[in-house]
């Protein structure tokens, strides 16, 4: 067990992997000859790197309730927080100090230790998930060679505290919320983990840091773009996510119309505010493992630039770059992570902030009859996709068979959904705008079966 | 919809008995609704009433004619304005008023219905949005609703219980600036509406959400004495507006500015559609929901209509119309004993109906409120047996009850 375990956290045996590579190369005495008076600069900022991704995990939360309070702000003709600092940077600040100044109440007839475990494992199960998160080629808390599985595992665990948590406050609005969110988030973890084998299939391998290797190269390299029923994954992983996340239009367990406050109806002060950090830190998590198994992780999609961070970094090319290059080229990959990961944040909140809840039932078609069915098939067609013979087709043409090879099926994909994106943007724009054609042209008030009383 | 059988023989289920309110956030103020479910189906919901009652009949009957005006206002809050000229309109045929009122008074009367209706709908659509959970569209109602507020504010003092409207006149003359900025907003205003049904009502989700939900049946509807919205969405033309015309919409409806859709009418106008719309097909919440909607650009064009109206206004009839008939010192007025009247008006919520009768004493013997939030709650428990919890909030948000109103 203990050998397999630490085989597992390290798998490669010639030399450490992620955030120890740089350590090592910060303490051996290798390093410490070779850079000598940059030490105490350089190792100033790997400690700093050390310290990104527990400050990040924590800190994310505080920026992404101001942006959602920001976002939801202006969707509404609003202008959200004003008063506490810069255009109310410091909100969340003041409300976590307001938060944490509130009576912790327990509910008479609450079961006592599920009530405060709840929470508590709510939140480690998010945070777990962190751990196997690229952020850089070389930043990463642990590059499990299980990565992927690890996340869908952990990302299960959450259910559990939130089940606890409902099911302890003994309260019927929270048993409601509880039933919802098990029946919704057990369903919506088959179409993810199904979307997950998907991108297994094509990478041939569960490590996150392999994952983000295979789509080194121009923006047609990524896994959204690998074959055509790829960008559809990609949705079906975003709405299942949204559905794992609890968010719009999926978020009925807490659906506050509905059920007052759902599962934590009971809960207040700092335990309630820590159901809302779980939130966020979930939404950040299911937006970096987009960015990461489909959008390329930290590769920014222009092939000379990613060609400069994967050297950079070092630690693959077998070269050996120099430290400083290295901390700038992890710091490059960590940002444009982030900068992918909070466009997708802003679709999810757009989306909050747009559409209606849907009903418990609607939810259960949505993911059994439609992403269910589509992401197996989506998975059968991948794999006859990777199985395609492509390079034997082309040995006979020079050009495409030196040159070109996979890049050209890829890049067809990519430029046949960008023309349709492009298109639709313009479509929408040319349609939605009357709602009085829309009213004539299509007929929403004809319904097929009427279910009178 | 029945609960299968088999589900009872397989599985030992419990019913559950649900409180909702009469705290909760989507109860629309203090209705409480006992509801028994079957996990997430309603088996039966039944709503409990009262938990706003101030005696508003008994009060009536210790304030003389004019003080009454304010607890109309608190009856229905979100039309405070139309209940005022709704029980105007009774005490003035009590007393045999009709003739004596000017005609600006009349127009500038039903300018005021009319503007009151775009405000009650703006709230009931803005919160039927938040009740099947959709935010944004509430605040953008919330924010037209915000100018309109202010025209009444300009013209009251007021900005939700305005008691303007008094018998014999208006409280304060009418400020003739004020036209302008009403005019303003219609203009504004219609493309706010494109607004709202794009992010709205043709929502793929929204209408997933409220269409075939709540059905109710033309037979029910009349059973139960619905009216307004309610009983237009079932497919009943029954508007007061146009069947038993009041106010200046005798005139209105001879010079076509609104008309009510029957059943087999044809709109060759698609334009025209969501005007002459107030008229659902199926008793669903969506057609409840979109005869409110239609009725936005209904009576914006009706307030359009009464503004050029008071242009074309003689001087002489401004003068005559700008105050109130009654001096300050024949306040105390009296009707003969015994006289009796029923007046009854269109309100956003359906009809009001106000019966006065006196005794001889500067005081009402009796006044009694037909109110129609009342009335259309009563269909709460047919129509939501069998529905979804989600959809009993749907259902409630659908009937549009004001509590006030209900309780009184």
């Amino acid at each position: 067990m203990i050998p397999l375990l630490a085989e597992a956290l390290n798998p490669n045996p010639a030399g450490p992997t992620g955030v120890l590579w740089l350590v090592q190369k910060l303490v051996g005495p290798d390093a410490f000859e070779r850079w000598g008076g940059t030490l105490t600069l350089v190792g100033s900022l790997g400690i700093l790197l050390l310290l990104v991704v527990p400050i990040v995990a924590t800190l994310f939360p505080l920026f992404a309730i101001w942006l959602e309070r920001k976002v939801s702000a202006h969707m509404q003709s609003r202008l959200g927080p004003m008063e506490v600092g810069w255009h109310g940077w410091l909100q969340t600040l003041a409300d976590g100090i307001k938060l944490l100044g509130k009576e912790d109440i327990i509910p008479a007839g609450a079961d006592k230790p599920l009530f405060i475990l709840g929470p508590i494992i709510t939140l480690a199960g998010v945070f777990v998930m962190l751990a196997v998160m690229p952020m850089g080629p070389h930043l990463i808390p642990a590059d499990l060679n299980l990565g992927l599985f690890f996340l869908a595992a952990a990302g299960s665990i959450e259910v559990i505290g939130v089940m606890m948590a409902g099911w302890a406050s003994n309260n019927k609005w929270s048993l409601f919320g509880t039933m919802r969110l098990a029946t919704q988030l057990v369903s919506y973890e088959v179409p993810l983990g199904i979307s997950f084998v998907t991108v297994t299939a094509m990478a041939g391998s569960l490590s996150m840091q392999e994952i983000v290797r295979q789509q080194h190269g121009w923006i047609w390299n990524w896994f959204i773009f690998r074959n055509p029923v790829m960008p559809l994954v990609f949705i079906i992983y975003f709405t299942a996510s949204l559905a794992e996340t609890k968010r719009a239009p999926f978020d009925l367990p807490e659906a506050e119309s509905e059920l007052v406050a759902g599962f934590h109806t009971e809960y207040s002060g700092m335990r309630f505010s820590i159901f809302f950090l779980a939130e966020y830190v979930a939404m950040y998590v299911v937006a970096a493992i987009a960015a990461v198994i489909f959008l390329g992780g930290w590769h920014t999609g222009i092939g000379p630039f990613d060609a400069w961070i994967q050297g950079a970094s070092g630690g693959w090319g077998g070269e050996d770059p120099s430290l400083a290059m290295a901390v700038i080229a992890n710091l490059v990959g960590m940002h444009v992570v982030f900068a992918k990961a909070w466009v997708l944040i802003f679709v999810q909140m757009w989306l909050r902030w747009t559409l209606p809840r849907i009903r418990l039932d609607q939810v259960m078609d949505l993911c059994l009859k439609f992403l269910l069915p589509a992401s197996v098939v989506f998975f059968m067609v991948t794999i006859g996709w990777e199985l395609l013979p492509f390079e034997s087709w082309t040995s006979d043409i020079p050009f495409i068979k030196d040159h070109l090879q996979w890049r050209l099926p890829r890049f067809a994909v990519f430029l046949v959904y960008s023309c349709l994106v492009g298109y639709w943007f313009f479509w929408f724009k040319r349609t939605f705008q009357d709602p009085f054609k829309r009213s004539v042209k299509e007929k929403p008030w004809v319904i097929s079966g009427v279910s009178t009383t | 919809m029945a609960i299968p059988q088999e589900l009872h023989r397989d599985v030992r289920t419990e019913e559950f008995l649900l409180n909702m309110g009469p705290q909760h956030p989507s109860t629309h103020g203090v209705l409480r609704v006992v509801v028994r479910t079957d996990g997430e189906l309603v088996l039966e919901a039944t709503p409990h009433v009262g938990y706003l009652h101030r005696c508003f009949e008994k009060c009536a009957e210790n304030t003389t004619w004019k003080q009454v005006v304010p607890y109309t206002d608190r009856m229905d809050y979100l039309a405070a304005m139309c209940n005022n000229i709704t029980y105007t309109l009774a005490v003035e045929k009590l007393m045999g008023w009709e003739k004596l009122i000017p005609r600006k008074t009349t127009i500038v009367r039903t300018l005021l219905f009319e503007l009151q209706r775009i405000a009650s709908h703006l709230m009931s659509i803005g919160t039927y949005g938040l009740d099947v959970g959709a935010i944004t569209p509430f605040l953008h109602c919330f924010r037209e609703r915000e100018r309109l507020l202010e025209i009444f504010e300009e013209v009251s003092g007021q900005r939700l219980n305005y008691s303007y409207i008094t018998p014999g006149g208006f409280q304060y003359p009418w400020p003739d600036a004020i036209n302008r900025k009403i005019k303003g907003f219609c203009e504004y205003f219609e493309e706010r509406i494109t607004e709202y049904n794009d992010l709205l009502s043709y929502n793929g989700i929204f209408i997933e959400r409220t269409k075939s939900i709540g059905v109710l049946s033309p037979q029910q509807a009349r059973a139960y004495g619905c009216t307004g919205p309610m009983l237009r969405g079932s497919g009943i033309a029954r508007d007061l507006r146009w069947d038993q015309p009041y106010l200046l919409y005798d005139e209105l409806k001879k010079e076509g500015v609104f008309r009510v859709r029957y059943q087999g009418d044809k709109t060759p106008d698609p334009r025209d559609q969501m005007v002459d719309w107030s008229l659902g097909e199926l008793g669903d919440c969506w057609s409840r929901y979109m005869v409110r909607a239609a009725e936005l650009e209904q009576s914006r064009r009706i307030v359009l209509a009464c503004l050029a109206k008071l242009d074309k206004l003689t001087d002489s009839e401004k003068e005559a119309g700008a105050g109130n008939i009654i001096k300050e010192a024949d306040r105390a007025y009296t009707a003969p004993k015994g006289e009796e009247a029923y007046f009854k008006s269109e309100n956003p919520r359906g009809e009001l109906g106000y019966y006065v009768v006196s005794d001889g004493k500067p005081k009402a013997y009796r006044v009694k409120a037909r109110a129609p939030s009342f009335n259309n709650l009563q269909v709460l428990t047919e129509i939501s047996r069998g529905a979804m919890v989600a959809d009993l909030i749907a259902i409630i948000g659908s009937i549009d009850i004001v509590l006030g109103e209900v309780d009184r």
